[in-house]
């Protein structure tokens, strides 16, 4: 048993509800037709009582456990309050889940985002159910006037023992919640766990599987009026004039006109990048409506002029940004790129003489990788709700930064944050993009004009080319080799547009004697913004493919490769500061190695294999490709994973299938490129996404057990898998994929 | 404008739009029937598959004129306690992640089914590559048509 302090400094953890009502009422009800059958109704509690702001229990014992952050397919709102119920010590089935509201006096980081969800999510979920059952007991104690030491819980239940009383949470629960939330509080042994590491189905199935109203696109109103905009058709571009006199009278149309999106002086913070500082809004009774408006309207673009903005990033001091003019187009880019493929760039970390290793080397190998901006492609377009008031506002929607863009919204609106009411609707998928909430500030805007309620979507088009993309980026890796073909140095050269993907700590930083890592940005008025694993869904695709080619050129096995390097790196690290822990990096590459039969004689089978470290877990790939009819085909991807405890390890299968899946998908097919400062795609007719041909046929994900605190999981699983590819389309083809998609090489014709 | 009696989950229901709106819209915007969805508006991406008398067809790319007395189900109506047996092995596969596509996965699953009673995995893959998963659940939803496929056999 741990004891811990439920307060840091003037910071409590868990905290009852002060608002009337408890806060977690909404003042509307948004999902109206999410009607309960009867059976639903009649076993729920005539009373609910407040232990704190995770965790309500009913007088008839059923608890409702408020999932914090917002849900879009990471399975943090069944996850999440497993946590809570586990130390809560009450049985799963007992448990309702219920979306927390956007409050950041309850709650902390009620964010999607960098996989940290769990991580940093543990001890306050963890504490939030210890602090419950501590009341529950103490309610107990004082009932019976005995010491609260003797009072023990099993699923949902009290007990005194010498007594022989018994008494279950909902008989205490009213007395619960008058005791006050303690000071400290003991949790459990990990060993003690009975529901975290037990598979739990998706809280949310049954509703997803039977077309409820979950999503932000499924928001409605009475009264509601649809809005779409139309933003510059180029990267570079911006409102010269419009003429809206003829779709005004078009039918269903209520108002046109355009919305100055964030003002000139608007100071950003880090996730208010915004491509089109204006754009026309189409206001309308019915989407179809809006849609046909959308396509009448003449509006007059002409080119910016090059501008600065005021700019507050997620961390370190504020800057300037200068965003140029012109028109941009990814022939240009890939030129001015690779012109920096041999120029010298900021040194980010130096070991050793690495320019003495080369010299002296033996063989050098140079390969350079590039990889092409890319669109999130959400399933759910984006969108968003606002009714605007004067001096209020009610908004709703999919978002992954809820906190943040409600302050962008209050210094927008001039309304103060108190005053605004953000419902987190689930998410039709985010994978960075949700972060950026450039068209909940124009949902506001248009409904604040309108006086109305409004709900503002974005067709494909206007969601694929409305920037907001991972970077283009590229990397030189350079090795060298002694005359005993051991590995003396790395070079690493990395930049992008306008972002550098470099991470110089990570491995093979520690690993090699001579080390150096340069870095370098190309500024654009593309806008850019996280995508999945940011900056490692490239870095690794290089490094892991260079690896293998080193191992190939050296004649080592690439799993003895990377695990001799990894030995190094934990007996005798190079440089002061490495990211990752060595150990736990060699354990998921031994993992892969055992659970894939790396060393089967199956010849049909082309293997490629990869590991990475990122957003502080490790994951190891073996990729099986087999040719069929003259075509790679991928067959199996086995996967070994170490996220530290696995909460709801099924759960956690799915979220790292999906990232293999994800990653192949990407690593094949994705690519955005411009002309003049025009998207070339702007739906899935050019825009190829995986399909489920095109995925493996099986996948095997394996986790290592261990009793570390749980690390993430979203993300992990993407970066490597695009280098497990790489690697076994290699052993297939003869071929090595060096530039993203792998499918615009001629050579393959999957 | 012109009016229309459509059948939808077994009802007769009357609206009054331009002829040439897409279904999906008619759907979502005058009857709140919104387990339909949008992905694309150009039937790329499956999100709004409805069933229009035994096939599966991209709601976005129906105009409400061309309906006539075929009969739509929608996801809403494909069961009427959410237990078809394509329901339930999605359920018992745990298939969704963000869930946005998953109607549409559905809809186009239980028609092959009804037509296909044990299909094999090349005509699954074959009927399913026009509905896009972008959280890549791929490898579920062909265990979860297998094991709806079982299922359905057996009852």
């Amino acid at each position: 048993m741990t004891v811990v302090k439920t307060k840091i400094g003037r910071r409590s953890f868990i905290k009852k509800s002060t608002l009337a009502g408890g806060g977690l009422v909404l003042s509307f009800n948004w999902l109206e037709s999410c009607k309960m059958t009867s059976e639903e109704v009649s076993t729920l509690p005539k009373e609910w009582f407040k232990l704190n702001g995770y965790v309500k229990v009913g007088d008839n014992g059923l608890v409702t456990i408020m999932s914090p952050n917002p849900e879009g397919g990471q399975g943090v709102k069944t996850a999440m309050p497993m946590i809570v119920a586990d130390e809560l010590d009450i049985e799963w089935k007992e448990v309702i889940v219920e979306q927390a509201p956007l409050n950041t006096e309850l709650y902390r980081r009620q964010f999607i985002g960098g996989s940290q969800a769990i991580r940093q999510g543990w001890n306050g979920l963890r504490m939030a159910g210890a602090t419950a059952r501590h009341m529950l007991k103490e309610a107990a104690a004082k009932t019976w006037d005995v010491s609260i030491k003797e009072i023990t819980t099993k699923t949902g239940m009290l007990h005194h023992v010498s007594s022989n009383r018994s008494a279950s949470y909902g008989e205490m629960a009213s007395v619960a919640a008058m005791v006050p939330v303690p000071e400290e509080v003991a949790l459990k042994e990990i060993g003690d766990f009975n529901i975290i590491g037990t598979s739990q189905k998706n809280v949310d199935g049954q509703n997803i599987v039977t077309g409820k109203p979950l999503f932000g696109l499924d928001t409605y109103k009475d009264g509601m009026l649809t809005a779409m905009i139309v933003h510059p058709p180029a990267f570079g571009m911006q409102l010269k004039s419009m003429d809206s006199t003829a779709i005004k009278s078009m039918p269903g149309i209520q108002d046109v006109f355009s919305i100055k999106v964030l003002d000139d002086d608007f100071t950003r913070q880090h996730f208010d990048t915004c491509a089109f500082l204006e754009v026309v809004a189409i206001v309308g009774k019915s989407t179809w409506e809006v849609m046909k408006a959308k396509k009448a309207i003449s509006v007059q673009w002409e080119p910016i002029e090059s501008y600065s903005e005021e700019r507050q990033p997620y961390r370190g001091p504020r800057q300037t940004l200068t965003i140029p003019a012109g028109l941009e187009s990814s022939e240009v880019h890939r030129k001015k790129m690779s012109e920096m493929t041999t120029r010298q760039s900021e040194v980010v970390r130096k070991d050793g003489n690495p320019e003495l290793a080369f010299k002296n080397a033996a063989n050098v190998i140079e390969r350079t990788y590039t990889a092409p901006f890319l669109a999130h492609n959400c399933m759910e377009p984006m969108n968003f709700f606002a009714d605007v008031k004067d001096g209020s506002a009610q908004l709703s929607g999919p978002l992954q930064k809820a906190e943040l863009t409600e302050l962008t919204l209050a210094n927008r609106l001039g309304i103060p944050v108190e005053q605004i009411d953000i419902h987190m609707t689930r998410l039709g998928g985010g994978y960075g993009r949700r972060s950026y909430a450039n068209w909940a500030l124009e949902a506001a805007l248009i409904s604040k004009k309108m006086k109305a309620p409004v709900k503002l979507v974005y067709t494909r088009e206007d969601d694929m080319t409305g920037g907001i993309y991972r970077p283009t980026y590229q990397v030189t890796y350079k090795a060298a080799l002694d005359s005993k073909n051991n590995l003396t140095a790395i070079h690493i050269n990395a930049g992008g547009i306008p972002e550098s993907p470099l991470y110089a700590d990570r491995f093979p930083a520690g690993a090699v004697e001579n080390y150096l890592a340069e870095s370098w940005t190309l500024n654009t008025n593309i806008t850019i913004g996280s995508f999945r694993a940011p900056r490692s869904n490239f870095m690794a695709s290089a490094e892991q493919s260079f690896l293998d080619e080193i191992a190939e050129t050296i004649d080592k096995d690439p799993i003895e490769f990377r695990l001799e390097l990894l030995e190094k790196a934990k007996n005798n690290p190079v440089g002061e500061k490495n990211d990752y822990d060595a150990e736990r990096y060699a354990g998921v590459l031994n993992l892969v190695k055992e659970k894939s039969d790396w060393k089967s004689s199956d010849a049909s089978l082309h293997r490629g294999v990869a590991a990475y470290f990122c957003h502080n877990s490790y994951a190891a790939q073996v990729l099986d490709v087999t040719m069929v009819n003259g075509k790679p085909v991928v067959q199996k991807v086995t996967c070994a994973l170490d996220c530290g405890i696995v909460v709801n390890p099924d759960g956690a299968k799915n979220m790292a299938e999906g990232g293999i899946v994800d990653g192949i998908g990407n690593a094949l097919f994705g690519e955005l490129t411009f002309k003049n400062g025009v998207p070339e795609k702007s739906n899935f007719d050019t825009y190829r996404m995986i399909r489920m041909s095109e995925a493996p046929k099986e996948i095997d994900v394996h986790f290592v057990k261990n009793d570390i605190d749980p690390t993430g999981l979203g993300e992990p699983t993407f970066p490597p898998i695009f280098a497990a590819l790489a690697n076994a389309l290699y052993k297939a083809t003869g071929k090595r994929y060096y530039r993203q998609p792998f499918l615009s090489e001629e050579s393959v014709n999957a | 404008m012109a009016k229309f009696n459509l059948k939808i989950n077994g009802n007769i229901q009357e609206v009054d739009v331009d002829p040439n709106t897409p279904m999906l819209w008619v759907l979502r915007d005058h009857f709140q029937l919104v387990g339909t969805k949008y992905g694309c508006g150009i039937a790329q991406c499956g999100a709004c598959t409805v069933h229009l008398g035994d096939n599966a067809v991209r709601s976005c790319q129906l105009p409400v004129s061309a309906v006539g007395d075929k009969a739509i189900t929608t996801i809403e109506g494909l069961s009427e306690n959410g237990d078809h047996p394509v329901q339930k092995a999605w359920l018992e596969v745990d298939v969704p992640q963000c869930g946005y596509c998953q109607a549409g996965q559905i809809m186009t699953a239980s028609a092959l089914l009804k037509k296909n009673p044990s299909p094999s995995d090349a005509e699954i893959e074959s009927a399913m590559d026009g509905n896009i998963c972008r959280c890549g659940t791929y490898t579920r939803i062909k265990k979860a048509v297998k094991l709806a496929a079982v299922e359905t056999e057996n009852s």
